[in-house]
């Protein structure tokens, strides 16, 4: 039976007129899915989309690492929120994750208890003369891109399909807890269905894969990854979720938060290193595609200049089943086209690497 | 206890172990939300302070898996979060492994959003410190003004775009709003906390020794029951 479960979860989603915020997880490890989303709205939708450049960190990572206060973060959430309405939009759109949850939270707590928004309008204005105005909607990027997906389709240059048989890729979404868990109706199909990844794979023409640990967190666990000491819990929930995943052989995992695509990714390879362990179909690793990446190959983007050199799961053996032309070579130049050499080889990556363990493939 | 968070997340709860067996910290670590929630459910201060002294309030993950699964709309994850802020006002995180290490995490992303605008910017992921980052982290830090150039024409500089530096404008606006809403304050206290606490076990006060004693320690047992 298929679920359509999802639809009981539907969010308004403006059309047009959005005011960005960036994120810092992003554009550090995906500088070119930032890159990527913007061109897509600008250049192939025509969109308006505002790229402005006064905002910061929303302090998030603080926040969840409990060296932020509350009444901090409020501030400064508070602050984007002004400068929205100084630049003439309402429609706040945020590039990351967690902080769409943390808007979401602030939100709903300034509804609920009003004394909280009463004291952040105060700070705001003691702090910087600024006026709090409330967006109309908050939405996350990835929502923009499912609203849109119908469009990007109509302007496809290839299909989330295997260019030699033609068959539907296989595909493993991972949404991120913080997209609809903290409020299961501001994220599109709510925390049990969520459909916003797998609403642009099927428009894309590929298969979603479901499995036992679809909705396990990614193990990032914000002071269980920041602090050395603790690293133990986030790898071993990323590899909970990739035991569970691998028998059904996903062609390429896709996530909704920078945070989970970089995790899924960098702990395949300390996962590689540690135990010999490879969960991809072909000896290699899983790659691991962030949602703007794979927008932007289904229109036709360079993969290097998506930024995907910058996977540590190399992402050739998908480019090639999709039957993609790319120059090999060109991964490894920096702009103007220098070459800057190429990183160590790892057990996950494509090329023979040399490794103490014999790699289970 | 007057922490919004504490009257969001918890209503009343009925042991019911839903958040414990959803909760992927409980998982790995000797650690029941639910436990947790009904502590604070009975407000016996004794056993909230011996909380707040404990490794048990840090190793959640602030999932927030629990949230949307709780019969009774609690979120333990909110509970948690308040006793943390609540531990570090008091000073009690000094007194576990796992609380000292909000001073790491002070001096890392509370000293980055300070300095740069930023939780995290390329350079301060450090690749001795990050080896799980892979070889492929080590290129981009090392060429990092190259590659990154590729997606960003002001990496580094001031504009719109990715890694754009934050103007020193926007930087003072930060700032005095860590000062105005206490997040200033905040972090002082950490700091203050832990200094006294290094001194006590023998380092010549929260220096970088201890804190990478903090980064790093584990004694392993965190697990058993
Ligand atoms: S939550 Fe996201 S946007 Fe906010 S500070 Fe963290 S990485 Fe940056
Ligand atoms: S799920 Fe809710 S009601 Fe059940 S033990 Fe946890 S907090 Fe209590
Ligand atoms: S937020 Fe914390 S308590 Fe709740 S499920 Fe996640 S790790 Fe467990």
């Amino acid at each position: 039976m298929r679920r359509t479960s999802w639809q009981e979860y539907q969010k308004d989603i403006a059309d047009d007129k959005y005011y960005y915020a960036r994120s810092c997880i992003r554009q550090n490890f995906f500088p070119g899915s930032e890159k990527a989303f913007l061109d897509i709205m600008h250049n192939d939708l025509g969109i308006d989309i505002f790229d402005d450049p006064l905002h910061t960190s929303c302090t998030g990572i603080g926040y969840h690492s409990d060296i932020v206060p509350l009444e901090t973060i409020m501030t400064v959430v508070a602050r984007q929120f002004s400068l929205m309405a100084d630049a003439g939009y309402e429609h706040f759109i945020s590039s990351c994750i967690t902080s769409f949850g943390i808007y979401n939270e602030i939100l709903s707590t300034w509804e609920e208890f009003p004394e909280t928004e009463e004291r952040t309008r105060r700070y705001l204005k003691e702090a910087t003369g600024r006026e709090l105005v409330k967006p109309r909607s908050i939405a996350h990027t990835s929502d923009i891109m499912f609203h849109h997906r119908h469009a990007i389709a109509r302007k496809a240059k290839r299909q989330l399909r295997n260019a030699f048989t033609g068959e539907p890729l296989r595909v493993v979404e991972h949404i991120g807890c913080h997209y609809a868990k903290i409020f299961p109706k501001s994220g599109i199909g709510g925390s049990e269905f969520p459909y916003v990844l797998a609403g642009m794979i099927e428009a894309w023409g590929g298969e979603v894969v479901d499995y036992p640990e679809r909705r396990h967190c990614c193990g990032f666990g914000f002071r269980n990854y920041l602090v050395q000491a603790n690293r133990g819990y986030s790898i071993a929930n990323s590899h909970k979720k990739l035991e569970s995943m691998a028998p059904y052989r996903p062609d390429f995992i896709v996530a909704n938060c920078p945070g989970c695509a970089m995790f899924l990714d960098k702990w395949q390879y300390a996962i590689a290193e540690m135990e010999g362990t490879v969960y991809g179909a072909d000896g290699h690793g899983i790659p691991v595609l962030t949602y703007e990446e794979m927008a932007g190959l289904v229109l036709g983007y360079d993969p290097w200049e998506l930024g995907m050199q910058m996977h540590q799961v190399d992402v050739e053996p998908l480019l090639d089943k999709m039957g993609i032309e790319y120059d090999r070579e060109a991964k490894y130049l920096g702009k103007n086209g220098k070459y800057i050499g190429k990183p160590d080889i790892a057990a996950v990556n494509c090329e023979e690497a040399r490794s103490i363990y014999e790699i289970k493939r | 206890m007057e922490d919004v968070r504490f009257e969001e997340g918890l209503k009343s709860c009925m042991n019911c172990g839903v958040c414990t067996a959803v909760c992927p910290a409980a998982e790995f670590y000797n650690y029941d939300p639910r436990q947790i929630v009904t502590i604070v459910q009975t407000r016996d201060e004794a056993e909230i302070e011996r909380l707040l002294r404990s490794d048990t309030i840090w190793y959640c993950g602030e999932c927030m898996s629990c949230r949307p699964r709780c019969p009774r709309g609690n979120t333990p994850a909110y509970v948690i979060q308040a006793l943390r802020t609540l531990s570090q006002r008091t000073g009690l995180f000094v007194e576990s492994e796992k609380g000292r290490q909000q001073l790491a995490l002070k001096r890392t992303i509370g000293d980055n959003i300070l300095r740069t605008g930023y939780c995290i910017v390329p350079r301060s992921v450090r690749p001795d410190l990050h080896p799980e980052q892979g070889p492929i982290w080590q290129w981009i830090v090392d060429n990092d003004t190259e590659l990154y150039a590729r997606f960003s024409d002001v990496y580094g500089k001031e504009g719109a775009g990715a890694l754009r530096r934050v103007d020193d404008k926007t930087m003072d606006e930060i700032h005095r709003i860590f000062e105005v809403s206490g997040g200033k304050a905040f972090y002082d206290n950490i700091e203050k906390h832990s200094e006294r606490k290094a001194r006590e076990m023998g380092y010549d006060g929260a220096d970088e020794e201890y804190m990478m004693a903090t980064y790093t320690t584990n004694s392993d047992n965190h697990y058993e029951i």
